[in-house]
């Protein structure tokens, strides 16, 4: 049943550059998955581990601005797309490394507020550091992939199919994850830190791998990112991103993947196609009516409004997100049962 | 030479001195038991052998192996398993993924093993899944191999702490209070448990309250009191001694 209906939608989304011909359209859905893997990532850490972090935009930004680097007149390097993917990835993963090993010993609130922390001076230091990183301007002329001497350029079909690819590699990956050692681990560590490390799990280690994982994620996120639009600028990967990617896996519910693609589906479209797209229905109507205050009125800029009446609502109504994992919503009606309990000591 | 020497161990929480100058030995092959009122320090005689707490003084010995300050999953790496006095399972994990958690130590799949999936993760996989299943049958916890833990009744998930203990594979099984809150048919049965984790060639260090079940299975039995040891010696011994009897009744009993 579930397989069946994995199938079906993977046939539909195959078939989407075929039945909507609006390239603006593709290029919102591609932009969309790009969300989806950047929620993967942030699943590993906030999800699996249990790891509240903040600021994960700073890797999104990362993996971009490694290929700005790499492949632009910024430097007149020209690596390859491809290879790039994984050093992004990897160099992505180097930061969340370096992030990790110092703050993992905080818990909690604590780690949330030097994440936050971080995910305010990455785009800084890539704004202030100008000399190096085109300052607010960011780097413009990033090459775009070619595969087979065909150019992607700035058409977004083939990139709405490599986001496809790479999302079932990430499946994949997960899935493994989740059913192994180190998945199993990272469980232990959000179930009981102190139980975790008496079954032998060396929890700074696991907590630095869930890290640097999740962000690989946005690592290769960031390159593709940076090769659909050919430029990177500060203002792409501030706070706000940082929320809308939390917002997702809050919306879709934590821990399943199902879950965290549906929120990503609906915050991605909501963002990128749904309010960029109604905002041009009310302004040609206010045109028309020449009615000036419609005419000018940018829903766009009502986005984060949304986000946060979505939160409220979720957490109000279905604190287990959309599509939880078992263990989240059975977790988050024990703990109301259990809040009249008092609390185990060591 | 014991299979685990605690020697003057010492642990002071600021001013108080919460262990003082311990000394023990644990035999190979038995069931020893470290018994004492409230707040006499055997639970913080546990937690420095497992790696929570460092020792002030003192050092702590396994196998010839010097264990005092070594985090608490090389402690378990060592060869020396726990569970908890007030229960510590995964609540939302599986009884069966508990017991697979349990195995962690012995496993040495990285995390790129578990990403691809390769023949060492999936060997290993294997294994774990084997391990846990036979422990899951030997604990009489089959049947609910896919609930969750927490939905164990009381009594199976102190069952589920030793079986997740013993996926390990250790030489040396600590048990703080393995009987506490469990009733005389429950008590009953955990000491046929206990006995049969020793058969398996498992030494057993416990902590208990429940005098009968103590004296019933413990080959040597040491008392602490006020962070002190004041006792050794076989249930008998130990059950005569006049400074044992004053520390559970008080003086003039």
């Amino acid at each position: 049943m579930k397989r069946t209906l994995a199938i079906i939608v993977g046939i539909v989304l195959l078939l989407v550059p075929l039945i909507d011909r609006n390239s603006s359209h593709i290029s919102a859905y591609a932009d969309t998955g790009g969300l989806v893997l950047l929620a993967f990532g942030l699943n590993i850490i906030v999800g699996y581990t249990g790891l509240l972090a903040l600021g994960f935009a700073a890797f999104f930004a990362i993996g971009a601005y490694t290929y700005g680097f790499a492949a632009s007149p910024q430097y007149g390097l020209h690596l390859n797309f491809w290879p790039m993917i994984l050093v992004s990835a990897a160099v992505a993963a180097l930061f969340g490394l370096l992030l990790g090993a110092p703050t993992l010993r905080l818990r909690g609130d604590y780690l949330a507020i030097v994440t936050l922390g971080f995910g305010e001076i990455v785009p800084q230091v890539l704004q202030n550091l100008d000399k190096w990183t085109g300052g607010p301007d960011g780097i413009a002329g990033i090459d775009q992939p070619r595969l087979f001497g065909y150019a992607f350029g700035f058409n977004p079909i083939p990139y709405y199919y490599l986001y496809l690819v790479i999302i079932l590699i990430a499946l994949w990956l997960l899935n493994n994850l989740r059913h192994s050692r180190i998945g199993r681990s990272w469980m232990a560590i959000r179930e009981d830190e102190l139980a975790a490390a008496h079954m032998g799990i060396n929890t700074t280690g696991a907590k630095l791998a869930a890290f640097s994982l999740g962000a690989a994620f946005a690592g290769v996120a960031g390159v593709l990112f940076a090769a659909k639009l050919s430029t990177v600028s500060p203002s792409g990967f501030d706070f706000n991103t940082s929320v809308m990617i939390l917002a997702a896996l809050v919306l879709g519910g934590m821990g399943n993947l199902t879950g965290v693609i549906t929120g990503a589906a609906i915050i991605g479209l909501l963002n990128f196609l749904i309010l960029p797209q109604s905002t041009n229905w009310v302004q040609a109507l206010g045109q028309q009516l020449h009615a000036s205050a419609l005419a000018n009125l940018d829903l766009n800029q009502y986005r984060f409004m949304l986000y946060g009446i979505i939160l409220v609502l979720v957490m109000l109504f279905r604190p287990e997100g959309l599509i939880p994992s078992a263990t989240r919503r059975a977790e988050l009606h024990a703990e109301q049962a259990d809040s009249a309990l008092p609390e185990n000591n060591l | 030479m014991g299979l685990l020497e605690l020697s003057s161990l010492c642990k002071n929480f600021g001013g108080l001195a919460a262990v003082k100058d311990v000394t023990l030995s644990v035999e190979s092959g038995m069931i020893v038991s470290l018994i004492g009122p409230n707040g006499a320090g055997k639970s913080t005689v546990f937690n420095l052998i497992t790696g929570i707490y460092t020792p002030s003084s003192g050092t702590i010995v396994f196998e010839r192996q010097a264990l005092g300050g070594l985090r608490p999953d090389r402690v378990t790496a060592a060869g020396i398993a726990r569970t908890f006095q007030n229960i510590r399972l995964f609540s939302f994990m599986t009884v069966l993924e508990n017991v697979m958690v349990g195995r962690n130590a012995r496993m040495h799949a990285t995390v790129a093993d578990s990403a691809l999936h390769t023949a060492r993760a999936g060997r290993e996989d294997d294994d774990v899944k084997r391990v846990a299943t036979e422990l899951l049958d030997f604990f009489g916890l089959t049947p609910f191999a896919q609930e969750w833990a927490r939905n164990l009744p009381y009594g199976m998930q102190r069952r589920l702490e030793i079986a997740r203990a013993l996926a390990s594979e250790p030489r040396l099984l600590l048990l703080d209070e393995p009987a506490a809150g469990t009733n005389p048919a429950e008590k009953q049965a955990l000491m046929r448990l206990v006995q049969s984790v020793r058969d398996r060639g498992v030494t057993v260090l416990l902590i208990e309250h429940d005098m009968r079940l103590v004296m019933g299975i413990s080959d040597e039995v040491h008392v602490l009191d006020y962070g002190e040891k004041i006792a050794q010696g076989t249930p008998e011994q130990v059950r005569r001694d006049p400074r044992v009897i004053e520390a559970y009744l008080g003086k003039g009993a």
